[in-house]
């Protein structure tokens, strides 16, 4: 019986094409996107101002409030600018610490790097953030205490901070595709290029840089999304600034509609963000 | 060509996707502005064996964050009502958890209470069947956040002003008033903090209602357009002096500490731990009076376990537990016998438990809605959705 | 050499001060530490509140991997294997919650939830946003693998008669461990550590370690215990990382994304 239903199963791929897609299909579509859907809907409906509750009536007065308020295009600015940042830092120190535990150190300690550097993954986002508080505390935290004598000083709390404090988290899922990327590399083609008489910067930028930068695009997909989402690591060490995910963060609760409103701005920008990456064929590869 | 293949599956998704939202949406309810009629309960039964309540983390210990903290287990001994709890983050989650009518008892505050109330979710409160609430302190009954036309919808908990916190070993002379954070020529300029939620305009609106009579501001949540504008211009001058705005306390405490906030609006609960701390902190009601909250627990008008409900209500104000409470959540208790049970004998002194004078200036947070709340029908007010909008904006300009 | 050691002392430094602050005797972390003290780590252990959480957090982690390695994988090989109508929007579709912010797949969700579907907020809702987002990672560890693997082997399988399943359970599915344990390692961390859309999906009666943590963080009293449990994360995480080094020998590094 078994074997039959195998048997027939194998003959008409389309049964099992079938059998494949419904659930995920069926889950990413209804569970995801018809949430997703609701939400965008909700941005053009309205609140009752008594009770709170929404009105199901549409109008545009949420996206009129938010497009004539500055305040609003200079905190997309302001999260786009720290987005790119992070991002950015992020590859400049992702880029060769993976080329060096992929390339360079010896197999045997490779895992042990991999393992160094997934490590701060487990430990709670909130207690590194809180720990990024301590170090960045002007005058007294520790960068203070450690780098002080040499004239290095804390930023304090603000766009910097945050930028540093974000980088730290996502650092890892930066690295770990470009590690994988570089992993894939055979050391002859590196090899080929030295040999050849390149130097080692000369190498890079035109044998290393081009081969692993769909695992950059990968890494940077989340370097630069979950900043932009982000909400708590500028409560904590944001001092005055706020992000994108804070307004949204803040209506949320008591006008959905224009928290929904708000939060088409970073589906748009994630939007253009994964169409420019497609064009440059990166998501295949992601 | 591959883009234009991409596109229409993109389009057929959008649709599938729209038309799931568009099917789902219409169960929006219609809203209700005139106070639905609840009844209230008329006499005592027998315990229910359990009863489901929401609370805020610390209003309802049971030994699990601290084994010595515990106000669970005499009540289920004495009652036979086993007590489960939700902790609710915001007082958002508590209104939507009460809408869904399986909880009986609900610790309100301010800006949750009046939405409860006109929502149908709560009922009115027979306070004969509660036997503590005759200790509890009279300028807590009644309250336009608790009650509706002298008709009482919950026990009130416990309270606290929002005062103003200073480092003494640097604002010198002390100051006085609440003008020391709203001075555009302030010598503490990015070492001021604010309360970083929009109920924080009412702080503004305090302010001018005592310094600029003529905006006419009677009460700091009822707020016509022009007294709205003009709060949230005042902030916008405050606005270079802040340094941090603060929500958590942790991180309040730990900027006093290290002096990056010397001056600017705290909690009792924070000087308390300041000074704990060893920090040289003060914290005072300035002249204008201030801001506050005071907590109310309302049972829900769907009630499954209303005796136990009650009955839970009682315990949580008798003087015991009500004691407990206040010390481990850092409050001023609201029933008077609390006082003696406290085991800080100064608790109620620090925390001004017993003093009605000094509550008279204190402003207790409300959720501002477009009927004003100070009873004038000649202006609509601004909601507190706007407030928070406002806020948004402010805090991003 | 130096770079990496640069970028690993960024890394390791503020762990550290978490280490050392689960000892500092002061509530609010000032540095650097007057007194060291070991009553936090005893308060810890007499927690049962982080107990629980932590057993909410392995719940919800362990069923969302669960979900995602069955729907990941199984969409893995409808990619891999078929061409159909719309296959460029399900790889697009696959990536979306994780590249959207978190705070729009939370309140998208529990927008869902409480408005459109009167799902009370809970275990399951937990569950299923997690998943939602960790589809794509096991989705992108099985896809690398099936792609390298090639079909060859399993056509060798059925040519020596080996029908459908067989082949599945003695060639395709020990070829693809690896990866899928990679990818559900993975899963299991990024719903493990996830908080924001946590705190929109989950019942407020339920607390994951991360809400606990949030919860506990802001209440000075508790503060200090929060740093206990992080420094005992960041040993014990040495354990599930030792493992997928181990058994994940050929794959890439715990896993491509």
């Amino acid at each position: 019986m078994k074997r039959s239903i195998a048997t027939w199963m194998h003959k008409r791929p389309q049964v099992r094409l079938a059998a494949l897609l419904a659930a995920p299909t069926l889950w990413l579509v209804v569970a995801y996107l018809g949430a997703l859907g609701a939400l965008l809907v909700t941005a053009f409906f309205t609140i009752d101002s008594f009770t709170g509750n929404v009105i199901a009536k549409f109008n545009l007065g949420n996206f009129h409030d938010m497009l004539t308020d500055p305040a609003y295009r200079n905190v997309v600015l302001r999260t786009l600018g720290i987005a790119i940042s992070v991002t950015l830092i992020c590859a400049i120190f992702a880029i060769p610490m993976a080329f060096f535990m992929a390339k360079i150190a010896k197999p045997k300690n490779q895992k042990i790097l991999v393992a160094l550097v997934l490590t701060p993954l487990w430990a709670s986002y909130l207690v590194k953030i809180y720990a990024w508080r301590t170090m960045l505390e002007p005058r007294t935290g520790v960068m203070d205490w450690i780098l002080g004598p040499i004239g290095i000083h804390s930023p304090g709390f603000g766009g910097p901070a945050i930028i540093i404090g974000l980088s730290y988290l996502w650092l890892p899922y930066m690295i770990l595709p470009i590690y994988a990327g570089l992993e894939r590399l055979p050391n002859s083609l590196l090899d080929a290029s030295g040999d050849l008489g390149a130097r080692n910067f000369y190498t890079f930028r035109r044998v290393i840089l081009p081969l692993i930068f769909p695992s950059l695009v990968a890494g940077s997909m989340f370097t630069f999304s979950l900043t932009l989402g982000d909400y708590i690591t500028a409560q904590i060490i944001g001092g005055k600034l706020q992000m994108l995910g804070n307004v949204v963060y803040q209506n949320f609760s008591i006008n959905l509609p224009f928290a929904a409103t708000i939060a088409t701005i970073p589906v748009a920008i994630m939007a253009i963000y994964l169409w420019l990456v497609r064009r440059t064929g990166a998501l295949a590869s992601l | 060509m591959r883009n234009k293949r991409l596109f229409s599956q993109i389009a057929a998704a959008s649709a599938v996707a729209l038309i799931l939202a568009g099917c789902s949406s219409s169960s929006h309810n219609a809203s209700k502005t005139t106070l639905p009629k609840v009844d209230m309960m008329k006499s005592l039964g027998t315990g229910e064996g359990q009863v489901n309540i929401v609370a805020w983390a610390g209003y309802v210990e049971n030994g699990s964050n601290d084994p010595k903290v515990n106000w669970v287990r005499d009540f289920e001994k004495a009652t036979g009502c086993k007590v489960n709890v939700k902790t609710g983050s915001t007082s958002d989650d508590m209104v939507a958890l009460m809408k869904t009518g399986e909880y009986d008892v609900v610790s309100a505050s301010g800006d949750a209470s009046l939405r409860l109330i006109y929502g149908g979710d709560v009922a009115p409160v027979n306070t004969a069947l509660v036997p503590n609430y005759a200790n509890i302190f009279a300028g807590l009954k009644n309250q336009p956040w608790n009650s509706v036309d002298g008709v009482a919808y919950g026990i009130p908990h416990g309270r606290g002003a929002n005062l103003l916190a200073y480092r003494t070993d640097i604002v010198k002379p002390a100051p006085t008033s609440w003008g020391a954070v709203f001075d555009p020529n302030s010598p503490y300029k990015g070492k001021i903090t604010a309360y970083d939620s929009p109920i924080y305009i009412a702080d503004a609106a305090l302010y001018l209602m005592k310094t600029q009579p003529d905006l006419g501001i009677k009460y700091p949540y009822a707020l016509d357009q022009k007294q709205f504008d003009a709060a949230v211009a005042l902030l916008k001058v405050q606005k270079p002096l802040i340094g941090e705005y603060w929500s958590d306390a942790l991180k309040h405490i730990a900027s006093l500490k290290s002096g990056g906030t010397v001056l600017g609006t705290t909690w009792q609960y924070n000087i308390n731990a300041s000074k704990a701390d060893h920090v040289p902190v003060e914290g005072f009601k300035p002249v204008e009076g201030s801001t506050g909250w005071s907590d109310t627990w309302m049972v829900s008008s769907k009630a499954k376990h209303p005796n136990c409900a009650y009955l839970w209500m009682d315990h949580i104000v008798s003087p015991k537990a009500n004691a407990a409470v206040a010390e481990w959540f850092g409050e001023a208790p609201s029933n008077a016998k609390a006082c003696d049970l406290t085991s800080d004998k100064n608790f109620c002194t620090t925390y001004h438990a017993a003093d009605e004078a000094y509550w008279k200036d204190v402003y207790y947070w409300n959720t501002a809605t477009q009927a004003c709340l100070d009873g004038r029908t000649d202006v609509k007010c601004v909601p507190y959705s706007e407030w928070v909008k406002a806020w948004s904006s402010l805090r991003n300009a | 050499m130096s770079l990496m050691g640069i970028g690993l002392a960024f890394i390791y430094v503020p762990l550290s001060v978490v280490v050392i602050n689960s000892f500092n005797s002061s509530r609010t972390f000032s540095w650097p530490p007057s007194r060291f003290t070991t009553e936090w780590w005893g308060k810890a252990i007499s927690n049962t509140g982080v107990r629980k959480a932590l057993s909410w957090s392995l719940a919800a982690g362990l069923s969302a991997t669960f979900i995602a390695l069955l729907l990941g994988t199984s969409l893995a090989f409808a990619v891999s294997r078929y061409n159909f109508f719309g296959k460029d929007i399900i790889s697009l579709l696959v990536v979306l919650p994780i590249s959207l912010p978190g705070v729009v797949t939370g309140i998208a969700l529990s927008n869902a939830f409480n408005q459109q579907i009167g799902l009370s907020t809970g275990l399951l809702t937990i569950v299923i946003g997690h998943a939602t987002f960790c589809i794509v990672v096991v989705y992108n560890n099985a896809l690398a693998r099936l792609r390298r693997m090639g079909t060859s082997l399993q056509e060798a399988s059925m040519d020596l008669g080996a029908n459908g399943i067989t082949t599945f359970r003695l060639i395709t599915l020990p070829n693809l461990a690896s990866a899928l344990f990679a990818g559900g390692l993975l899963a299991f961390g990024l719903s493990f550590d996830e908080i924001v859309v946590t705190t929109f999906t989950a019942g407020p009666g339920i607390q994951t370690l991360p809400i606990w943590i949030y919860n506990n963080l802001f209440r000075p009293s508790q503060a200090p215990i929060v740093n206990v449990v992080a420094a005992t994360l960041v040993v014990v995480s040495v354990i599930p990382i030792y493992l997928s080094q181990r058994l994940s020998q050929d794959s890439t590094s715990g896993g491509r994304f």
